[in-house]
């Protein structure tokens, strides 16, 4: 809607009422399509929790969907979400922006496939050399090394893509203007960045909550708990329910970064 | 090395018409990595203070790289840069650059940022006050014929190519930079909006003084812009560095005169400016002067219409035999006759005249002063004079040439 204005205005000498050119807040939608998935995502939850209350549950069943039992992995499994994602943006944003100077030009490819390989070998399979090797453990540690080595490349790819997409002209005329190497990364390159960047770091988490689900397989604390022991256990109902909520928090994490994106997006894009 | 940076100094500090040399390249090289061929090839130039000098030469002639060894956006392989008689071929580049107005072609405004915030770049980092800025911000933008109340907080893409092509030249004017270096500024521009900002950047120099150097491809535009023309040749050697006149009646050698092209006269005329020329005078009346004092002005002189005047002298209508039969004996002649056109101001070129003058009424362009009262007119008898008075001159010169070297060769060969 403010997009067209916008639009109209740019093939004629001059805006006419700068209140209808008031900058398009990027991407702002409607408020019911703001709402729509936490309604939905609500509506889920409630069902499941309808489900568990109806069915008459064996000791088994009754120890794994316990509301607390089931709070507790939740929180797990945000942790490894997080912790996860923390570390890939540490790893992946410095990485890309160093890989983006131009004396990097040279090391950029070889670099590159080292990451590659990280998101080539399957989690799970990179998941069991940890705990065949031993080397981190069981548990939340080797997960969450899983997890970064997994995740590290997309974000790292829209890192240097979104460096790369800053028109030459604008850090030339930046450069020209005498800001130093360092003031045009930081107040024109990375604020210019931020929407593809951000684009990253949603794919990135993600991926990392559906994938921390593996973590169950060796012995991390989290959703994926419910998915292992229902198999297991010979416990389908167990695995339905665990397999919905990770679904469920996948989605709620998909919104919330796509909020992100929205609020983090410079004004005048 | 003191003893050679004085030396230099003093070397550098006038021209050898008496102003002050403002930029003073001196055996500039550039060989970009991995290139053969130098780009720039032990170029020595001097631009003198408060001109633009114009960098203009065939694509890949290295005007570019030229003028951006001047703010070291380039650094040079060898050679020196002076600035005001101090060489600054190896002081802090983003330092220098603060000091050096910067227009590229695609203006590369920052789009995150308002207008404001893009206009008070170098300000910002100067370290000027608050107050300071938005004061500056405000002035430039009246300067450029924006609006500050509108255009302050809109974001770049809000605005037009042209608008956004004054911004771009308000931002590199903003810490008042004594030079000012200018890559093809107007090359994005539609022609008609990429006149008018030519026109104003034109006036806009006649306050500002600023020293500037002008790179572009187009050989119209450097004759227009230009106090003086470099026509460079391959790896940005000199072939001739002259005002656009002298390089319009003499060029130096089959090259430039190529580069020039056809028709020299007609581009002599946008070298000419209406105030350089004698006005002819029309018939006028006031506007409020009644039907027979016009028609006794109209008919004590020879030309077929009258000009009304308003208060202001401000000229509002075309009245001619016609229109004062049609509309009747006596009374006022509010609304009686045609709108004038065609009107131009004493710092258009004689090449704008004639184009208005072409299509106008009675072939004739009305000149106002910048509060657009009358002052006279031009038409077509003052370009026709004008011409061949240029032309006795440039034979004049030549003449005088011809006796010295030899070299010239007949000067009415280019417009055949």
């Amino acid at each position: 809607m403010s997009t067209t204005a916008v639009q109209e205005q740019e093939g004629g000498p001059a805006p006419v009422d700068p209140q209808s050119a008031k900058p398009a807040r990027a991407g702002r939608r409607s408020l019911a399509s703001y709402l729509a998935m936490p309604v939905v995502l609500a509506i889920v939850l409630l069902l499941v929790w309808w489900a568990v209350s109806r069915r008459e549950l064996d000791s088994a069943e009754q120890e794994r969907l316990s509301f607390s039992y089931i709070v507790g992995l939740t929180q797990d499994h945000i942790v490894l979400t997080v912790v996860s994602t923390v570390f890939v943006l540490l790893i992946a944003i410095p990485m890309g922006i160093l890989l983006t100077r131009s004396f990097a030009r040279p090391i950029t490819p070889p670099a590159i496939a080292v990451f590659n390989i990280g998101q080539a070998v399957p989690t799970i399979g990179l998941l069991a050399i940890f705990a065949i090797v031993g080397t981190f453990g069981l548990g939340f540690k080797p997960t969450v090394i899983g997890l970064v080595a997994y995740t590290t490349l997309p974000v790292l790819r829209n890192t240097m893509v979104g460096l790369a997409q800053v028109d030459a002209s604008v850090i030339e005329s930046a450069r020209g203007m005498g800001m130093t190497k360092f003031a045009v990364l930081t107040r024109i390159e990375l604020p210019l960045a931020v929407p593809v960047i951000m684009a990253g770091l949603r794919t990135a988490l993600t991926i990392n909550v559906g994938t921390a689900t593996l973590g169950a397989f060796i012995g991390a604390d989290c959703l994926g708990r419910l998915i292992v022991s229902g198999f297991s256990g010979n416990r389908p109902f167990i695995t339905t329910v665990g397999a919905i909520l990770v679904a469920v928090l996948a989605l709620l994490v998909d919104y919330l970064a796509g909020i992100a994106e929205d609020v983090l997006r410079p004004r005048g894009l | 090395m003191t003893d050679t940076k004085d030396a230099a100094a003093t070397d550098s500090g006038a021209a050898p018409d008496g102003g002050t040399i403002a930029i003073r390249l001196e055996d500039l090289a550039k060989r970009f990595p991995g290139e053969k061929e130098l780009a720039v090839k032990d170029l020595t130039m001097e631009i003198p203070q408060g001109e633009i000098v114009i960098l203009v030469g065939p694509s890949g002639c290295g005007k570019t790289t030229t003028m951006k060894m001047i703010n070291r956006i380039i650094e040079p392989s060898s050679g020196r840069i002076f600035l005001d008689g101090e060489d600054v071929t190896k002081v802090n580049p983003d330092q220098l650059r603060r000091r050096i107005g910067y227009v590229i072609q695609q203006i590369g405004l920052f789009p995150h940022v308002t207008i404001a915030d893009n206009i008070a770049t170098v300000p910002k980092m100067l370290g000027w006050k608050k107050e300071r800025i938005t004061e500056r911000v405000d002035e430039l933008l009246e300067m450029v014929g924006m609006d500050p109340g509108k255009y302050r907080d809109r974001y770049p893409k809000e605005l037009s190519g042209g608008q956004r092509q004054r911004v771009g030249v308000a931002r590199a004017m903003s810490a008042d930079p004594d030079v000012m270096l200018m890559d093809e500024p107007f090359g994005a521009i539609d022609p008609i909006t990429r006149d008018r900002l030519q026109n104003e950047f034109l006036r806009l120099q006649e306050q500002i003084k600023k020293t500037i150097v002008f790179v572009t491809h187009d050989i119209d535009e450097a004759i227009k812009m230009g106090d003086r023309i470099a026509i460079l040749r391959e790896q940005s050697q000199i072939a001739q560095f002259d005002t656009p006149e002298r390089i319009l009646v003499n060029p130096a050698d089959d090259f430039v005169a190529d580069f020039i092209g056809r028709g020299a006269s007609l581009k002599r005329l946008s070298l000419s400016r209406v105030r350089d020329v004698e006005l002819h005078q029309w018939p006028t009346a006031d506007e409020g002067s009644s039907h027979d004092e016009v028609r006794r002005t109209l008919e004590g002189s020879d030309k077929s219409a009258v000009l009304l005047l308003d208060d202001q002298r401000r000229p509002v209508r075309w009245v001619n035999a016609e229109h004062l039969s049609r509309s009747g004996g006596g009374g006022e002649l509010s609304g009686v006759g045609l709108p004038p056109e065609a009107m131009v101001q004493p710092n258009a070129t004689l090449s704008d005249t004639l184009n208005e003058m072409i299509t106008a009424r009675y072939s004739t362009a009305i000149v106002v002063d910048s509060d657009n009262a009358y002052q006279g007119i031009v038409d077509i008898d003052t370009i026709n004079e004008t011409v061949r008075s240029m032309r006795r001159a440039e034979l004049g010169r030549l003449r005088d040439a011809d006796g010295g070297s030899g070299e010239a060769e007949d000067p009415e060969d280019e417009d055949r």
